[in-house]
């Protein structure tokens, strides 16, 4: 394996949604700080590194049909804000849900210039999808996004290049570590401050369907919640990870259903043909709840009710998912069209992901991680939840923005990457690779966990639900197989990357049964059932759920709420 | 659901390599694309999309309903731009397309 040492002064860390726009925003904000930092030499200089290529890579490699998270005519910030305050019962970060809700016009005009179609009245305005959505074709939203990056000056991206751990001294980040899946190369790269984008989590629980479709997941299987196992070992403080998000999906395609519900106005019915949605509620956690409650009380299956739709509506959702979920249009095309037939819907296994429900890094308002220089965007960073696509992108430009001013402020990190630390990483990686026996593989480990987080974290098999005896049981089980990953071996280093990924997943888990165990109530019914505290608790938990890596032992924070209307949050060290 | 790959028609440009968001598709000795992977495939169909000749398909797995529909997209030409074709080879022998013009937006 070859060893490359690599300085930069900004370090992206994933080149999805996030972080492209965090490229990009600092790329032209990069000539003021070579003017205010004086002698400093050339222009700021930007890293891109993502596992795979940031032309498809992340949550938008298929595209996407609408952007759901806009302000329409009429409309104010403060509204959204409220609405996600409420989706989420009051555990959202206001400050955060401010600043992206500000700027979600501004990026999107900005996409729009970038290439982006967006459907316009004959007026030359957006037409609007219910209150906060307007209508695009995003197919090609990632190409146009990584095209614009290839256009930034001072940019450098790093394809197929996966990072899996952090350089941090003194709690103060100057770098991170990785290896060229393609390339046999080692990299340690030094950087003054990092941005993490790397998403949420999929793949921690059981999916629906664990055969040869196990990756037809709603949320991009190669998310693998690295950015949190990092900064989790690195101590980084975390919130909400008890919040999961269970995404009400097509059946078996997982595709979405909001363009159904939203777009023709179907409607959620049981077997019977009795619209159930409005006994439940119409929260995201509540349309899933509903489905989960009919089911098992002998109601199911149930289904969007599509029947007696316009042959145009037809034709139209039927290329509308060719621009997000292909997946769903063949299954029309084999199966019957849904003019024809209802479509059949069912909850997904849980993923953590900071983009619709508020699991992620704790932030300050300038997306400031409690790691000194490491700054969070997207669905790796907490507190914001329905952030969706414009948020993503609100939030890689506010971190951008705060990182360009931390390296302008401060000279390089006093402390760099030692030769030991090098060594140490790589020959952690050479054990995997020069390893022989040993019977387990990533593969039947991560399996394990999977089965072990549904069957006692409250996966699909028991309706989401879970007590603490059975999260005491995940727990060990999730223990045991984490002691299994050191005698794993790998053929090459793709098969180095499943094993870290192994251990992304694992970290996380932990953490997930960690704060689930520690919100005594059920609060998001459908998102999460606590069989011992099946009631909410607003005395005692309208509050956030935190934690951080202390000794090796997960320590359980709670923080009171921010202020209503509080428009800023700053850690205090 | 996944895809496969005729290596009749690959011409070992990568592309299909380079793009994929799971990394994959790997390169074979003879210089010809293969899927390394085939039940991580997240069905994206980005390396449908990247190939020139036309040499990938896209399909449903049978344990989630998958009925041997084989698909893929060509670039034809429009009055005013490209569109795109999407060719739904199905099981008895028939052929669907649907044509997307990436400068209309979705209307739902």
């Amino acid at each position: 394996m070859k060893i490359e040492r690599l300085k930069t002064d900004l370090l992206i860390i994933g080149g999805g949604t996030a972080g492209c726009y965090a490229a990009i925003t600092a790329a032209s904000n990069a000539d003021g700080v070579q003017d205010a930092a004086e002698n400093k030499g050339a222009c700021l200089k930007i890293l891109v590194v993502e596992k795979a290529n940031i032309k498809r890579s992340g949550c938008l490699a298929a595209g996407v049909n609408a952007l759901n998270a806009y302000i329409t005519e009429g409309r104010t910030p403060r509204d959204y804000v409220e609405y996600a305050k409420k989706d989420a019962d009051g555990i959202v970060r206001e400050d955060l849900l401010y600043s992206i809700s500000e700027k979600f016009n501004e990026v999107t005009a900005h996409l729009e210039k970038l290439g982006l179609v967006i459907l316009k009245d004959k007026d030359g305005k957006y037409v609007t999808r219910g209150n906060r959505n307007i209508k695009i074709n995003g197919e090609n939203i990632k190409p146009i996004l990584a095209a614009a990056v290839a256009k930034a000056p001072n940019v450098q991206v790093l394809n197929h290049v996966n990072i899996f751990d952090f350089s941090v001294h003194d709690n103060r980040i100057d770098g991170a570590f990785g290896f060229g899946i393609e390339n046999d190369t080692f990299y340690a790269i030094e950087a003054c401050a990092v941005i993490v984008a790397t998403g949420g989590a999929a793949g921690l629980y059981r999916p629906n369907n664990p055969g040869f479709s196990r990756h037809k997941m709603w949320y991009p299987p190669f998310n693998t919640g690295a950015g949190y196992a990092m900064g989790i070992r690195h101590g980084a403080e975390m919130t909400t990870f008890e919040m999961r998000f269970i995404a009400l999906r097509c059946k078996d395609t997982i595709a979405p259903t909001g363009t159904l519900a939203q777009g023709v106005g179907a409607k959620q019915v049981n077997a019977l043909g009795e619209v159930y949605e409005t006994k439940y509620g119409i929260s995201t956690s509540e349309r899933v709840y509903g489905t989960v409650a009919e089911n098992l009380e002998g109601r199911g299956p149930c289904y969007l009710r599509t029947v007696g739709i316009t042959p145009e509506q037809e034709e139209s959702l039927l290329k509308a998912y060719l621009n997000m979920a292909p997946s769903q249009t063949i299954r029309w095309i084999e199966n019957g069209t849904p003019s024809k037939a209802n479509v059949e819907i069912e909850g997904t296994e849980p993923y953590i992901v900071g983009g619709h429900t508020a699991s992620g890094y704790w932030v300050d308002t300038k997306r400031a991680t409690t790691i000194e220089g490491l700054y969070a965007a997207g669905d790796v960073a907490g507190g914001a939840p329905q952030k969706y696509v414009t948020g993503a992108l609100a939030e890689g430009e506010i971190a951008a923005k705060s990182a360009v001013e931390f390296i302008q402020n401060k000279v390089a990190a006093d402390t760099t990457i030692k030769e030991e630390e090098v060594t140490e990483h790589v020959a952690e990686i050479e054990k995997f690779l020069n390893n022989k026996s040993g019977k387990d593989t990533a593969e039947s480990l991560e399996e394990t966990m999977q089965t072990a987080m549904d069957a006692f974290a409250g996966g699909i098999k028991t309706g989401y639900r879970y007590s603490e005896n059975q999260l005491a049981i995940a727990r060990k089980e999730i223990e045991k197989i984490e002691a299994r990953t050191d005698s794993l071996r790998a053929a090459d280093l793709q098969e180095v990357m499943y094993i870290y990924e192994l251990k992304e997943r694992l970290t996380v888990c932990k953490s997930v049964i960690a704060h689930l165990a520690a919100r005594h109530e059920t609060r998001w019914h459908g998102f999460a059932e606590n069989l011992d505290y099946p009631e909410k608790d607003n005395i005692n938990f309208r509050k956030y759920v935190n934690s951080r890596l202390e000794n090796g032992q997960i320590k359980i924070i709670l923080r009171e709420l921010t202020a209503e209307g509080q428009r800023n949050y700053e850690h205090q060290h | 659901m996944s895809i496969s790959i005729d290596q009749g028609k690959c011409i070992g440009c990568g592309r299909c390599h380079d793009v994929c968001p799971g990394t994959l598709i790997k390169i074979n000795e003879g210089k010809k694309a293969f899927i390394k992977y085939p039940k991580d495939c997240w069905g994206c169909t980005s390396c449908i999309k990247e190939c020139p000749v036309h040499a990938i398909r896209f399909f449903l797995g049978e344990d989630i309903g998958g009925k041997g529909c084989k698909v893929h997209t060509e670039k034809v030409k429009g009055q005013k731009n490209d569109i795109v074709r999407w060719i739904f080879e199905l099981n008895d022998g028939s052929v669907k397309t649907i044509n997307i013009d990436p400068k209309e937006s979705n209307k739902y």
